[in-house]
């Protein structure tokens, strides 16, 4: 009697503790919430002004002191701009024009895009059409003919950068749409009389918030990609902007000799990308897990 | 299959259309009058007024669009004034820069991401699956724009073994090219290990290996053309993003192509070039997705026979 007693607790005992998995799949969480710290905090955390030009500092390499006796970390660039300044200020422009971005366009496409799933019809059939005619362009390209016809901003940029950005949000609320209207609990409002605009409010919308959020994750990715390169190039934010790609470029003169004014702020990009794109991964992986239970 | 062309043809010119008339919304809606932009701010009145006359901005924004439409279906996008020559010349001269380069990259991404996709997908969870997808997600998370720049710092100025910009020799191709494909790898490793690992459950798979066939020839043989499908959608559904790539590649390694040039037409204001070059590329994008689509049918019976 007692061993069968025992039997099911020792099963419980055996269940295997994942403790140590989690905790590493918790790393994206505290990179990503380090970068959105130093973006909102970084001036306070640091003293040195990334505009700040000093002929005397010209060209440090990392970890030199300046004329002022101050460390510079991570170097200084042709003008004695420090880096790590410039990389602290990059990350608040990459973070304000990222999330801006993502917001303007995850409300246009889920909008246009429930609207569209939803009632069909018109409006479905117009924004097929703006997919096909939008898609036909590399988006670069269309953010690059933007931000270059007006006047600088970092308004100008967001604009540029949402013009395709919010394509993704629009098909893929469009899907979930789609699918979700024929479930039976809208049919039970529809046969109530609740008006469609509630419908789609309370009982379709609701449903779209895991790919969306998954969605936006990733998106965010993209877009400071995208941002980084219209700096790059040069084209898009005013150039007293302090932005990664425009560090990159501004190194890529000093190459042969200075490699840490490219290098430096190009790792801070791609290890905040990483960790964006992997914590993206997980929120699809746990979106589309619920959807199978 | 005749009925699909004609229909995806059809599709093609109204998507060219709108991407013109985008287009000409845009450059019509940026600040500054293109004429005065165009003659400096020394030029007087009459200057001014001539030439906003032989450009037609004098008339009506309707008539301006319909003649546009017109100019743009006869491939004809104006004079640039800032290189002195029709920018269809311009745009023409510098496309063969950019078709070596996105067709090397296409191939470069191509061969390594299906090799590595088949790898990884051959035994899904295995370590050579594992350090395969590692390294996609960091393929796809680096600037294209920065991977060139760390490429020339190791492999032309610190190793010295391959220049840094410019065209000339095969040399100058490898550089750009393999920056240009980096992200693609990542993309094709990643989706045909999942079309690969989902084909080895089929059931002609097994019935392949219940023959007696090794498993290689059953991942050559038997699974890799079906895993294909997804791959060549891809290729195709990518063409704009590569060409979007080499945009920024293109200004890494001062290659001479289509990127390097509308960047310069932008940053200048010469919308005849910007017209020129988007508008090309739009219609490339177009043609090659009409192919891929077609390729699609044609690798997957099910699709041209209209079973599906």
């Amino acid at each position: 009697m007692a061993d069968i007693a025992a039997a099911p607790e020792q099963l419980v005992k055996a269940a295997p503790p994942r403790t140590r998995r989690r905790l590493l799949s918790r790393v994206p969480h505290l990179v990503v919430g380090l970068y959105l710290l130093v973006a909102l905090a970084g001036p306070l955390l640091i003293d040195y002004d990334p505009v700040h030009t000093s002929l005397t500092d010209r060209l440090l390499a990392p970890g030199s002191e300046t004329s002022t006796g101050a460390t510079a970390w991570f170097g200084t660039d042709g003008l004695g701009r420090d880096v790590l300044a410039q990389i602290v200020y990059g990350a608040r422009t990459s973070v304000l024009i990222g999330a801006s971005t993502v917001a303007i366009s995850c409300l246009v496409g889920v909008v246009l895009g429930a609207v569209a799933g939803y009632f069909r019809g018109g409006v479905d059939a117009v924004l097929a059409r703006v997919f096909d005619i939008l898609l036909a362009f590399p988006a670069i390209l269309l953010a690059i003919v933007i931000a270059g016809a007006f006047e600088r901003s970092v308004l100008l940029v967001v604009v540029a950068l949402s013009a395709t950005g919010w394509i993704t949000f629009a098909r893929v609320t469009r899907g979930v749409a789609l699918t979700i209207r024929e479930r039976p609990w809208v049919d039970a409002a529809r046969v109530l009389g609740v008006p469609g605009r509630s419908i789609l409010v309370r009982h379709v919308l609701p449903f779209t918030a895991g790919p969306i959020v998954a969605l936006a994750t990733l998106e965010f990715a993209l877009v400071v990609l995208a941002e980084a390169g219209l700096s790059f190039l040069g084209i898009g934010l005013p150039a007293s902007t302090v932005s990664w790609g425009q560090t990159i470029s501004n190194g890529k003169e000093y190459l042969e000799g200075q490699w840490w004014i490219s290098t430096l702020p190009g790792i801070a990009l791609s290890f905040l990308i990483i960790n964006v794109g992997i914590l993206g991964d997980q929120l699809t992986a746990r979106h589309r897990r619920g959807r199978t239970d | 299959m005749i009925r699909m062309v004609a229909q995806r043809l059809l599709v093609g010119v109204f998507v060219m259309w709108g991407a013109a008339s985008l287009i000409f919304l845009i450059v019509r809606a940026a600040p500054g009058d293109p004429a005065t932009v165009l003659l400096g701010p020394d030029a007087d009145r009459t200057q001014i007024e001539q030439l906003r006359e032989s450009l037609g901005l004098d008339r009506s924004l309707g008539a301006q669009y319909v003649s546009y439409l017109g100019d743009v279906s006869r491939l004809d996008f104006g004079q640039s004034h800032r290189l002195g020559r029709p920018a269809m010349d311009a745009v023409l001269d510098r496309l063969p820069a950019t078709i070596d380069l996105t067709l090397t990259a296409t191939a470069v991404a191509v061969i390594v991401g299906l090799t590595l996709g088949m790898l990884a997908g051959g035994r899904p969870g295995g370590a050579l699956d594992r350090v395969v997808s590692a390294c996609t997600i960091a393929l796809q998370s680096f600037p294209t724009f920065w991977i060139g720049i760390m490429l020339v710092l190791v492999f032309a100025l610190g190793l010295g073994l391959l220049p840094s910009s410019g065209v000339g020799t095969p040399q100058h191709l490898v550089l750009p090219a393999l920056t240009l494909a980096f992200p693609f790898i990542a993309i094709i490793a990643r989706l045909t290990r999942t079309s690969v690992a989902e084909t080895m459950r089929e059931g002609y798979v097994q019935t392949a290996r219940s023959k007696g066939l090794g498993e290689r020839q059953v991942l050559l043989g038997h699974a890799l053309r079906n895993s294909l499908i997804p791959v060549v959608t891809v290729v195709g559904v990518q063409v704009g993003a590569l060409v979007g790539g080499a945009v920024i590649v293109e200004n890494v390694f001062a290659w001479p192509g289509l990127g390097s040039l509308v960047v310069d037409a932008v940053a200048n204001r010469d919308y005849a070039v910007v017209q020129g070059v988007t508008l090309l590329i739009a219609g490339i994008v177009v043609v090659l997705n009409l192919i891929a689509d077609l390729l699609i049918a044609q690798l997957d019976p099910r699709i041209r026979t209209g079973a599906v």
